[in-house]
């Protein structure tokens, strides 16, 4: 941990970030067991050092896409907890006006495309989001989320080639939580690791810890650099675990027990209170207090979404062109 | 053209009545027992203590026929359509699966350009005997897991495209599309399913249906008439089958007739049912979940107004969601689907006024 240039209230606030995203996806759990979200939704608890730690590498003006699993991105890009649970409610005050739900959570003047829902959609729009920051000369970049399913997938082979080809300033990160769906990870892959992959596009690809905020932060600050910088991509393998099933209705019988208790042992919000408390920037005290801050803050959002207004049952005719 | 109901009594007496899930499962496994060449392949079908599919309907064949038939793929739906179009062109005959219909824009190219022409680019020497199952209907998932693609694979000539309404003709019909020697695009609709426990679906409709034990095939091509009547002749597909049956009911009680045909497949297309009816009832209307511009409805409305010209007493009317994505929130959701409510109007208003 003393490697690295965060200091202790940059510190402070990727932890608050962290339990946002954890205590964000309870209170989504028990909303939706409680009938109140329509829809369906994919979980995302256990990986918030991913999300997180590549969001706080991030600058204003930088761009992630996401995926069917978008809570804890939107969290970790900074989009107002209040939109994303009014979005969930399916209301008028929502990220995407209760048009998008669960799996299309996003704000582009916030730094965050709608997430995407087909697996592999994101990878060629974040390659574009690049190609435009490249081309009107910004200093911006693109973060792209997917996960290890998604590196099966056509889309991931042509738009990885074609940041890399074109140097484009685009970090692709692969949460690699070991299963797609139902299906684990050694059954698709003869690989043992995506990251792998990055040597056939000819750009630097690593596997890094991904329940390590601070590893993942790491990482993420010099890919970005030297995305930025015109050097092209990076291909980040995070090795995480999810801690749901796959989506509302899996109860995940195809995980081993023992290897959901291991990972578990690892949780990633776990971790960095530990470490942090151990290195003396977290107290007590300072936990509670931060547990009860984000607790007041999903209240509000709570709130603020039941409160809010259903859109207009004819809202669904607008929108559909510029 | 007659119902094949009337041709198999047995529908009527037997006892047995199963969901859409457990009809389309029993025609997979029956057809798999017959016949060594039938492989399942897509994305979670067969893995222990998994879904048996996005909706459940592969659940227990892996324990049967094990994995050299029941094949988990990656993530990547243009090679399930192609390989499975491969394997067909090799000898096979491959139900290949995709999660959501949605997903069949990513296989278009393996379908429409490779599957559909390789017997006419081959001058009739190859056949391609695969079938494309997929999920369709609005169901609070929003715009990416939510759509009706009718249309797209009803104008690729070369596709054949079913879409069963009920258990009963589910089973005939996946039985029918296994055995054919074409690539058959298979529409099943998520809220028909009558899936159970966690994989429920809210606004699920209750369809259990007779299904004989006896072996029975549904020939494509071969409307039925869900209902009779002689007021108007409602033409639909799918979930809208079930919403027009609802309308019929209320319309009945205001003393209007409907007759409500189920197409159950849309290429081949039983044009003499429809026209035979619309001649009858000297009114019709089309009732599907798909966009309108465009929709399978477009073609109905079209040709069966050129053959019945002198016959028809009001405008063909179509009812189809609007041109827009499916939107999340249940609200506008519930606008964007056809409703029963539109459809008795609708009715009413053509019986009334002409
Ligand atoms: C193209 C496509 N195929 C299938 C699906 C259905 N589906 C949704 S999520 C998922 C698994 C994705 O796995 P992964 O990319 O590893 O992401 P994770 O769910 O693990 O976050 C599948 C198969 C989809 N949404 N899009
Ligand atoms: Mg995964």
């Amino acid at each position: 941990m003393n490697d690295s240039n965060l200091d202790s209230k940059q510190r402070l606030a990727i932890y608050r970030r962290m339990v946002l995203c954890r205590k964000f996806e309870e209170r989504v759990y028990y909303l939706f067991l409680e009938g109140r979200l329509p829809g369906t939704v994919h979980q995302s608890a256990g990986q918030e050092a991913s999300a997180v730690g590549v969001c706080s590498a991030l600058a204003e003006g930088d761009v992630i896409t996401s995926t069917h699993r978008p809570h804890s991105h939107a969290i970790a890009r900074g989009l107002p907890v209040k939109s994303l649970m009014a979005e969930l409610f399916a209301k008028s005050t929502g990220c995407c006006r209760g048009k998008g739900g669960s799996m299309h959570l996003g704000d582009l003047a916030l730094g965050m495309l709608p997430a995407i829902a087909i697996v592999g959609g994101g990878i060629p729009l974040a390659t574009g989001q690049a190609l435009a920051f490249q081309y009107l000369g910004k200093k911006n970049i693109a973060a792209c989320f997917f996960g290890d399913g998604a590196a099966n997938i056509g889309t991931f082979h042509e738009a990885i080639n074609m940041g890399a080809i074109w140097n484009l300033p685009v970090v692709y990160i692969c949460e690699n939580n070991k299963y797609g769906a139902s299906t684990s990870v050694e059954k698709v892959m003869k690989v043992e690791h995506v990251s792998t992959r990055a040597a056939a596009y000819g750009i630097p690809g690593m596997t890094i810890d991904g329940n390590d905020v601070e590893a993942v932060h790491r990482a993420m600050s010099s890919a970005a650099e030297r995305a930025r910088g015109g050097r092209g991509p990076t291909l980040l393998e995070l090795e995480t675990y999810r801690f749901s099933g796959h989506s509302r209705s899996d109860p995940g019988h195809y995980r081993p027990q023992d290897e959901v208790a291991a990972w578990k042992q690892r949780d990633p919000v776990g971790l960095y209170e530990k470490a942090l408390t151990d290195h003396g920037v977290l107290t007590e005290e300072a936990a509670r207090q931060i547990s009860a801050s984000v607790e007041k803050e999903l209240d509000e959002a709570v709130k603020f979404a039941e409160e809010s207004p259903s859109p207009a049952a004819e809202e669904c005719l607008s929108d559909v062109f510029a | 053209m007659s119902s094949p109901e009337t041709q198999i009594p047995a529908a009527q007496t037997t006892a047995r009545k199963l969901t859409m899930v457990e009809a389309l499962r029993e025609a997979l496994r029956e057809e798999m027992r017959r016949d060594d060449r039938v492989i399942l392949i897509g994305e979670d079908i067969g893995v222990e203590g998994g879904f048996g599919g996005a909706f459940t309907v592969t659940l227990g064949l892996a324990e049967e026929f094990g994995h050299r038939r029941v094949i988990d793929t990656p993530i990547s739906e243009a090679a399930i359509a192609g390989v499975a179009a491969g394997a067909a062109a090799g000898g096979l005959r491959p139900v290949a699966d995709v999660q959501y219909g949605d997903f069949l824009f990513i296989a278009m190219d393996q379908l429409a350009n490779q599957a559909a022409k390789l017997r006419y680019m081959s001058g009739g020497k190859i056949s391609v005997p695969m079938v494309m199952r997929a999920p369709v209907g609005a169901t609070t998932r929003g715009s990416q897991h939510g759509q009706s693609l009718e249309a797209f694979f009803t104008h690729v000539p070369g596709l054949k495209v079913a879409c069963p309404s009920n258990p009963y003709d589910g089973k005939g019909l996946l039985k029918t599309a296994i055995r054919d020697d074409n690539p058959v695009i298979f529409f099943e609709h998520k809220l028909l399913y009558g899936s159970k426990g966690a994989r429920k679906e809210a606004g699920g409709v209750e369809v259990l249906g007779h299904v004989p034990d006896q072996e029975y095939l549904i020939p494509f091509g071969q409307a039925k008439i869900a209902r009779p009547g002689r007021d108007i002749t409602i033409v639909a597909n799918l979930l809208m089958v079930h919403r027009s049956l609802q309308a019929a009911k209320i319309l009945a009680e205001r003393g209007i007739e409907a007759e409500v045909i189920d197409v159950r497949t849309l290429v081949p297309f039983d044009w003499d049912t429809v026209a035979e009816s619309a001649r009858r009832t000297r009114k019709l209307m089309i009732v599907e979940e798909d966009n309108l511009t465009g929709g399978w409805g477009a073609e109905v409305a079209a040709r069966i107004g050129d053959v019945c010209f002198g016959h028809l007493d009001a405008p063909i009317r179509r009812i189809a969601a609007p041109d827009t994505p499916v939107p999340f929130a249940p609200i506008m959701e519930k606008f964007y689907i056809p409703s029963m409510e539109t459809i008795v109007a609708t009715a009413q208003e053509l019986v009334s006024n002409y």
